[in-house]
């Protein structure tokens, strides 16, 4: 069948337009990142040095290669500023991923395991937040953990505190917003595997005399790291670059990396050591984004 | 194996959900609040959707991010379906796994590294910024999620309608056009409303390649939003939310119960 060269040409021609889109607007700005990071800024329009001058020819491509230089991330690494930026984005990415995870799975569980004609309106029930604006989700806890906001209300009625506490502008509000923001992310992987779940395993378990929560740890639990992994990545990978959560919600003492390239970027119109902060957290986010990649390509192409 | 709900299971099922729906919920009730205070409750009231009205800023704000949204999530489909397609067929094509891989890669990438290497790219090309190049960003944006949501609808449908119809003479183009495309229709829609709100949505992307005169509704409500809570804010929020409920319950409906849902549980193996 595959052979047919009608078919194959037929490949091609569905495959050119989305390529094509993708290789200029997705492959060649990363090119061009790689090769801004490694300019210097200028007082100039683009404000970087040197522009590649493609009329000069051969010349001028020798020209520009000389005038490359490493300067920006000579930067990155001699300032601790940047060095504790990228280390605080990799510890609320974990510590986050971590929480998404405790309350992310017996969420998953507890849907996974609700009466069937249930399921459907539950999983409904977590992609809908997904579908509303990020921004408004995030915006809602402004709401909530303000100084004079709800959370200190209820808890200086409750008198569980008895001066109005700091919440915004803290680690834990990031940590809350990070954890609202994705858990739909980790909660439908792990519902998917959850609810693949051979059955008949668990009833052979309870047949043999396996007790529940033992069935879990050797039965469910191993099934279901797949489904853990996913849901894991595709929280770390976009969290570490966050921007908007710990921008609104956090404090100001240490920026998280995605920050620290917005303030580069537009506040310092520092192009190039915007351009290599970008480029570090890419590198730094690579192999997790090939095991993500990895795990998606098998799971679309060979068959769930 | 019993299917009762046990006691722990439900708890965490209503816990995660009071979670997911708590915040939304005050952010709605509060829109409606007379009093500016956060906390006080002055009673019920539609005096900031009335305050709305007159504020042009938001309402120019929300007409450009409608029309980025229409535009940019209707050419991602139409990119994202093809790419789907492309990555379903098993015949080969040159530089196949870079494809896949830049098919896929932008679902995970930070949005400040897309954001900020679109730009870079305008600016080396020299196009000025504004509403198009909006609408190219949040096209390159959102046709991944298209196309998960496409190639889990493909995978799972019968591959031997096509092949019935191409073995009684039918073109593949025309196959696929009155066979494949009825099949995969509640995907790509439900992969154009995803497109839709997600650049609705999205504010580090535009930010980074908006120009002037093209400000979308999420930065004007970024640069309020970082000046406090205000109660206008409340009420475009909600105004946001009811559309989008509207739109998925709209969608949901129209993909109907079984085929949605197994549908539903494999974008959520993939997402």
């Amino acid at each position: 069948m595959n052979g047919e060269p009608e078919k194959r040409w037929n490949v091609r021609a569905i495959v050119l337009l989305p390529y094509l889109w993708l290789a200029v607007f997705f492959l060649t700005p990363f090119v061009i990142v790689l090769k801004i990071s490694l300019s210097q800024t200028a007082l100039a329009q683009p404000p970087y040095l040197p522009v590649l001058d493609l009329a000069a020819g051969w010349a001028g491509l020798i020209e520009f290669a000389k005038e490359l230089s490493v300067d920006s991330y000579r930067l990155l690494s001699s300032d601790l500023l940047y060095l504790l930026s990228y280390l605080k984005s990799l510890q609320v990415a974990a510590i986050s991923t971590i929480i998404l995870l405790a309350i992310g799975y017996p969420f998953a569980y507890g849907i996974a395991r609700a009466p069937r004609g249930l399921q459907p309106l539950l999983v409904m029930a977590v992609v809908l937040p997904f579908w509303t604006s990020f921004l408004i989700r995030v915006y809602a806890w402004i709401n909530i953990l303000q100084r004079d906001g709800l959370l200190n209300d209820v808890f200086l009625r409750l008198q569980i505190i008895n001066a109005p506490a700091t919440w915004l502008s803290s680690d834990t509000a990031i940590y809350i917003g990070m954890v609202y923001s994705y858990l739909p992310f980790m909660v439908l992987p792990l519902y998917a595997t959850l609810e693949k779940m051979d059955e008949s395993l668990l009833e052979a378990a309870a047949d043999l005399g396996c007790p529940r929560w033992k069935t879990f740890w050797l039965v469910t639990l191993p099934l279901s790291v797949r489904g853990a992994v996913a849901g894991a990545l595709l929280c770390f990978i976009p969290i570490v670059g966050e921007f908007v959560i710990p921008d609104l919600l956090g404090g100001s003492e240490t920026l998280m990396i995605g920050q620290t390239l917005w303030t580069e970027f537009f506040s310092n119109r520092d192009w190039p050591v915007a351009s290599a902060i970008a480029i570090m957290l890419l590198a730094l986010l690579l192999v997790p984004i090939l095991v993500y990649e990895r795990l998606q390509r098998r799971s679309l192409e060979e068959g769930r | 194996m019993k299917r009762s709900a046990s006691l722990f299971n439900t708890l965490s099922v209503a816990l995660g959900l009071a979670f997911l729906y708590l915040p939304i919920t005050i952010l709605v009730i509060y829109s409606f609040n007379a009093s500016r205070l956060v906390t006080l409750w002055g009673g019920w009231s539609l005096v900031w959707y009335r305050e709305l009205l007159h504020d042009v800023a938001v309402q120019h704000a929300a007409w450009i991010s409608l029309r980025v949204a229409v535009l940019s999530a209707s050419a991602a489909t139409v990119l994202g379906t093809l790419a789907a397609t492309a990555l379903t067929r098993p015949g080969p094509f040159r530089g196949r796994l870079l494809f896949s891989g830049m098919a896929y890669a932008p679902l995970v990438m930070p949005e400040v590294i897309t954001g900020l290497s679109l730009l870079l790219l305008f600016v080396a090309i020299n196009v000025d910024r504004g509403f198009w190049t909006v609408v190219i960003a949040h096209t390159t944006l959102t046709m991944c999620f298209v196309t998960v949501i496409v190639q889990s609808r493909l995978i799972e449908f019968d591959r031997s309608l096509e092949e019935a119809a191409m073995d009684l003479g039918c073109p593949p183009f025309k196959t696929f056009l009155t066979v494949t495309l009825p099949l995969i229709a509640p995907a790509i829609a439900a992969g154009w409303m995803l497109a839709f709100s997600l650049s609705l949505d999205d504010l580090v992307v535009a930010s980074f390649t908006t120009g002037p005169g093209a400000t979308t509704l999420p930065i004007r409500i970024y640069s309020e939003v970082r000046l406090g809570v205000k109660p206008e804010i409340n009420a475009v929020c909600t105004i946001m939310i009811a559309v989008v409920a509207v739109g998925t319950i709209a969608s949901s409906l129209i993909a109907k119960s079984g085929a949605a849902r197994r549908q539903r549980a494999a974008l959520g193996a993939q997402i």
